[in-house]
């Protein structure tokens, strides 16, 4: 039964890793969404930023402070936990609950922008549809992702979009931010058989 | 994560932390608009009541229900038990409905424990016999956490009939895996001997409850269950008032920060009076609202995965 690694018939894969976006480029990608924030809501007036943690969260606070520092605006900044609202709770090992914080002034009749790093299935967007619908009733609701990868399970798309990497499914998005993890960073990390 | 929660010493010190976190989570439903969280959608939750009881059954059917679960309330009182049926059968007949947790109070010490050998899903003891009320407890942490920022380190006076009490014992298990540093406080009759150190070591015992107050941060009375008052545990309920029941000037004897529990139902005048109860340092009615939390962490933690 065993074989010797090298009477293998087919090569060992090695892992890859491919750097999408730098530190520098993370930072010009989310001045990029901030400006677009700004003209696509005409001024961010009745805006309110909700990070959808781990990495969402940083990135809204992100947003709203490059959007102070551009035209002087203070957009009211949340955090919004999805884990309650999850399709696949019974498939895992019960996961632990995270803080929800609403902004003083509610989300009732704002333009909601939810904000997370990878937009992948759709099915933490749904999720995070579903728990806004509990907490008030936003005038809109918008998408800001970091990085869009495909393989969307639901009809679900973004309104701000840091890049769009096209990828395998076996493939891996990692963000990785200063305040989570303490380097900003985009890497895909993938199988390639080497030639 | 455990499957059931049978005992204060069912939980670690991470265990208790984390139902701790997930109610203060919990707690923020209860001012939302709309009160209620998918996330036990399509689950089942029995609550199985040998005993009377309002505020515990209430409490965990507004958990269960703020959960999206379907809730099977069933007492004792006019079901099959009054015509015999074992706590066996009627376990068999639950599971055979599909109940993914039962929640169960009953006379016997031990009962849920059985329980729990007999049912697929997870148990909740919600008080048995004089043993123990484990989530009675969580609530009385979790409510000594928010009114006083932590709890190592804490001096909690337990103060009355312990060797009835089920909610004294599961408090001595709970707040001493927490880090807190309990005292029961009682006649030398309701006071069982050792009980300190077969429960947890560093527990203390006191008959004086004019020597605790000065030092304590929280004062927890317990209830002297009417039945007892004629057994002879102690001379009169009028002695008892006097030398265990907090009043107004006995109150005045804690420290500034202090705070009075009760986990109810109360008897005032008895161990506690109406000037006590109604203070601003007592957390009676905030025990109540923090259950529905507390019990809602804990069903969520017990059925929210997949834990099998």
């Amino acid at each position: 039964m065993a074989y010797p690694p090298a009477a293998r018939s087919s090569p060992p894969r090695q892992p890859s890793v491919k750097v999408i976006l730098t530190s520098a480029d993370l930072h010009r990608v989310v001045d990029r969404i901030a400006h677009q924030i700004l003209e696509k809501t005409q001024g961010a007036a009745d805006t309110v930023l909700l990070g959808i943690p781990t990495r969402g969260a940083p990135l809204a606070d992100r947003l709203a402070a490059r959007i102070s520092s551009f035209e002087g605006i203070s957009v009211p900044v949340g955090v919004l936990d999805i884990t309650l609202y999850r399709d696949d709770l019974r498939r895992h090992a019960t996961r632990a609950v995270g803080p929800t914080q609403l902004p003083a002034g509610g989300i009732d009749g704002k333009r909601v922008i939810l904000v997370d790093d990878v937009l992948f299935s759709g099915r933490t967007v749904r999720a995070a549809l579903d728990a806004l619908g509990d907490l008030g009733r936003p005038a809109s609701v918008q998408l800001a992702v970091l990085v869009d990868r495909g393989h969307r399970q639901l009809p679900i798309r973004a309104d701000y979009v840091g890049k769009n990497i096209p990828t395998a499914l076996a493939e891996n998005v990692k963000v990785t931010l200063a305040e989570t993890d303490g380097a900003d960073e985009v890497r895909l990390h993938g199988e390639e058989t080497p030639s | 994560m455990i499957r059931h929660l049978l005992s204060g010493a069912d939980l670690d010190a991470d265990t208790a932390t984390q139902i701790l976190d997930t109610a203060a989570e919990m707690a923020a439903v209860a001012g939302r608009e709309v009160k209620k969280l998918p996330a036990l959608r399509g689950r089942t939750v029995v609550n199985l009541f040998y005993e009377d009881s309002t505020r515990t059954r209430i409490s965990f059917e507004a958990a269960a229900k703020r959960l999206s679960a379907d809730v099977i309330n069933f007492s004792a009182k006019g079901s099959s038990v009054a015509k015999g049926e074992s706590l066996k059968d009627t376990a068999l007949t639950l599971q055979a409905m599909g109940a993914d947790a039962v929640v169960v109070r009953h006379p016997a010490s031990g009962a849920p424990h059985r329980l729990a050998d007999w049912v697929d899903g997870s148990v909740v003891n919600a008080g048995d016999g004089t043993h123990e009320h484990p989530t009675q407890a969580l609530l009385d942490a979790y409510t000594m956490r928010s009114r006083l920022g932590r709890l190592a380190g804490l001096s909690v006076a337990v103060v009355g009939d312990v060797l009835h009490s089920r909610v004294a014992r599961s408090n001595v298990l709970l707040l001493s895996t927490l880090g807190a540093k309990v005292t029961l406080v009682g006649p030398p009759t309701l006071i069982p001997v050792d009980i300190a150190a077969a429960l947890a070591p560093g527990t203390d015992v006191c008959y004086d409850l004019d020597a605790v107050l000065p030092t304590s941060d929280v004062v927890m009375m317990l209830r002297v269950q009417r039945e007892r008052m004629n057994d002879s545990y102690f001379p009169s309920a009028r002695e008892y008032a006097r030398r265990y029941g907090l009043d107004g000037p006995r109150m005045g004897r804690l420290p500034e920060h202090a705070i009075v529990m009760h986990p109810g139902p109360m008897n005032r005048g008895m161990e506690i009076t109406p000037e006590v109860a109604d203070s601003p340092r007592s957390t009676i009615v905030e025990q109540v609202a923090n259950g529905v939390s507390v019990r809602m962490a804990v069903l969520y933690l017990l059925l929210g995965g997949n834990n099998r």
